[in-house]
């Protein structure tokens, strides 16, 4: 709902223009939805008879070491990708938003390339990349490779927040005896956090769920959850994987919800 | 004693400071002067340690300062928009430099506390600075800086931001600071009355250049260029050519056949200068320094003929706008006695008159060619300090006229 507009009479939406919204919201929800409800739904008895509510799916998942090690190796990829992009890309936010050296602005528009680039690509290259380098492919492998394009969106946040933030801030913070270092701690840090969170928590979501990239850097005997579900599959459908997706969607809505609630929010002074 | 040696800064091409030399006194109200892009912004923060000067250097008390970074000088400064942190309480904004210098926590609290009962503020410690008004984050960024008990206390044009009312009283409430601290203070500002009103002294900047440094009396009543004096209030300029020079009086061929006579200034502060015959010059007078008359003065009086184009009550003073061949003068008079308006109205034949010892003598376009120093006698330069009572009033209701003009 737009705020600025309301109470004003605004032209009216024509009739199909709300159909298509509700058709576009049908096909991203409904699979959705049949995925949870088939996820508590028992192994019939035969045709015609009605499937039963159960958690017996749910059992299975939690019972199912394998799926557990994934679900440990996908957390420990997602905390550490995580940490590595964190650091990185603000880093190099207050690099490109702070100081002027020749090349900043290539570099500035090839930070936007890991967004569009075709993830296989990607993939693929860093695959090439590792074995030139003879890094042994596993965890290692797959957390750089995470590391290197999620690093992109946490520059993009974190820039966000840097533009227009008060230089005079910084220097009222030296000028009162703080210390460069104290500087980034007490004032810049705290007042750039939002911005560094929100990059964080994309790329968790992204390192957690991500299939392709991880696919291509793994090697042998590494499964994160999404190579595990996908291993799952070739030996066909079993209601255990409908369990464990509705598991991560609620793992990953809840950290959404959690980070993003209606922020208190740190104004700035003007 | 702060001392600025030959300092000079550029940006790229662009010289913002050209060969500034200037000593500030311990305890002293210094205001740095000029309009927007003259430098004096660029000046503090040379001061303050967040820039470098291109050459030159700065001393303080004796110790070379301009290679020392801003967070290891005992300088402090007021931000022009008080760059106070957003993020954290009136208290803790306070705190922040005691903190920073590792000063003991007890020692800390009683001395914010004490610096925020200073600047009114401590009913509101626990605030976010967010939530204040303009004033209010004002006196914190004060108290932010004061509690470190600054050697020099550096304002970027604080008040700036604020209402006229609100700016007025904060200008008494910062002088009255002042005056109980005894800290240095330099203050950046492009209003004239302000700095005349705050100032023990002032140096105006025009152009990256330093014009004129002086108290606020010598600054107004005698400036030293045509920049000065159009700055510092408002003031008339009449062209003239030198027909006589003499020690006591120099005659000088005006706009009209009635020759104008020139006078050193009552004090002695201002004697005059030997220009030979037929140079080209101006006359400048403040619009106070004017009568205006329905008949022509003697002739110990300096006058020109017009009529009145336009007459302005403005409360304490009227001011007239008359029609000369070719120029026009603003003359304002106070609205003290029967003299106010005197019965003047539009279209009024009149004489504008003023006196020898008002004058200011200018070069056609820049301070006056000195081609021979007078000789400054020792004994008068010091008498010149102790100007007549009184002078401060005159100084008073000119700037207020100058704000009117």
């Amino acid at each position: 709902m737009s705020g600025a507009a309301w109470g004003r009479p605004r032209p009216k939406a024509p009739v199909a223009a709300k159909a298509m919204t509700a058709f576009a919201f049908l096909l991203i929800y409904v699979p959705l939805a049949a995925l949870v409800v088939y996820s508590f739904l028992g192994p019939s008895n035969g045709p015609g008879t009605p499937d039963a509510g159960t958690l017996v799916w749910y059992e299975k998942v939690f019972s199912n070491t394998q799926i557990l090690g994934s679900l440990y190796a996908s957390l420990w990829v997602g905390l550490w990708s995580t940490v590595g992009a964190t650091v990185i890309g603000t880093a190099a936010a207050l690099a490109l938003e702070r100081t002027r050296f020749p090349g900043r602005g290539v570099l500035e528009g090839i930070v936007h390339v890991p967004l569009i680039m075709p993830e296989i690509v990607l993939g693929l290259s860093m695959l090439m990349w590792f074995v030139l380098l003879r890094i042994t492919l596993g965890y290692f492998s797959i957390i750089l490779a995470h590391i290197t394009f999620s690093v992109s969106y946490v520059i993009i946040t974190v820039k966000a927040r840097l533009h227009g933030f008060d230089d005079s801030l910084e220097e009222a913070a030296r000028d009162l005896g703080a210390s460069p270092w104290q500087v980034f701690w007490r004032v810049t840090f705290p007042l750039i956090w939002p911005g560094v969170l929100s990059g964080a928590l994309m790329a968790f979501t992204l390192s957690f769920d991500d299939f392709l990239i991880t696919f291509f850097t793994a090697g042998v005997g590494s499964d994160t959850l999404p190579l595990k579900i996908y291993s799952m599959i070739k030996f066909g459908v079993s209601r255990e994987i409908n369990a464990l997706s509705t598991l991560m969607l609620v793992f990953t809505f809840a950290l959404v919800m959690f980070f993003f609630r209606p922020s208190k929010g740190v104004k700035t002074v003007t | 004693m702060l001392e600025i040696k030959s300092v000079s800064k550029s940006f790229g091409k662009a010289d913002v400071l050209r060969d500034i030399s200037l000593t500030i006194k311990e305890g002293e109200f210094f205001s740095l002067l000029g309009p927007s892009g003259c430098g004096k912004t660029t000046l503090l923060r040379l001061l303050g340690g967040f820039d470098r000067p291109g050459t030159g250097e700065i001393h303080h008390n004796g110790v070379r300062i301009d290679t020392l970074p801003a967070n290891q000088r005992r300088f402090n400064m007021v931000f022009q928009r008080y760059a106070l942190f957003p993020h954290l309480s009136v208290r803790d904004n306070v705190a922040f430099g005691l903190r920073m210098k590792k000063v003991a926590s007890r020692e800390i609290a009683s001395r914010v506390d004490e610096m925020l009962s200073l600047v009114q503020m401590a009913a509101l410690a626990s605030r976010s600075v967010t939530t204040l008004s303009g004033g209010q984050q004002q006196r914190v960024a004060l108290a932010r800086a004061l509690v470190n008990r600054p050697e020099v206390l550096l304002l970027d044009e604080p008040l700036s931001a604020l209402d006229l009312k609100l700016r007025q009283q904060m200008q008494v409430e910062l002088l009255a600071l002042q005056r109980r601290l005894k800290h240095t203070f330099i203050f950046v500002t492009h209003d004239q009355e302000e700095a005349l009103t705050l100032s023990d002294r002032i140096a105006v900047m025009n152009d990256g250049v330093i014009d004129q440094v002086g108290t606020p009396q010598e600054i107004y009543e005698y400036p030293r260029t045509p920049f000065v004096a159009r700055f510092i209030g408002s003031v008339n300029a009449i062209d003239g050519e030198i027909k006589d020079c003499r020690p006591d009086v120099i005659i000088v061929g005006g706009p009209t056949k009635r020759m104008m006579t020139v006078r050193p200034s009552r004090d002695g502060f201002r004697p005059l200068p030997v220009i030979p015959q037929g140079t080209p010059i101006r006359i400048l007078v403040r619009p106070e320094k004017f009568k205006i008359l329905k008949s022509a003065p003697g002739p110990e009086q300096n006058a020109l003929d017009g009529t009145i184009r336009e007459i302005l009550y403005q409360g304490p003073v009227t001011q007239f706008f008359v029609q000369l061949r070719d120029q026009i003068l603003i003359i304002a008079q106070p609205n003290t006695a029967v003299t106010a308006r005197k019965g003047f109205s539009g279209g009024d034949k009149v004489f504008v008159a003023w006196a020898p010892e008002d004058c200011l003598l200018m070069g056609r376009d820049g301070p006056l060619p000195v081609l021979e120093s007078p000789p400054v006698d020792p004994a008068l330069s010091d008498a010149q300090l102790q100007l007549p009572l009184g002078i401060m009033e005159d100084v008073r209701m000119a700037g207020g006229v100058a704000q009117g003009g």
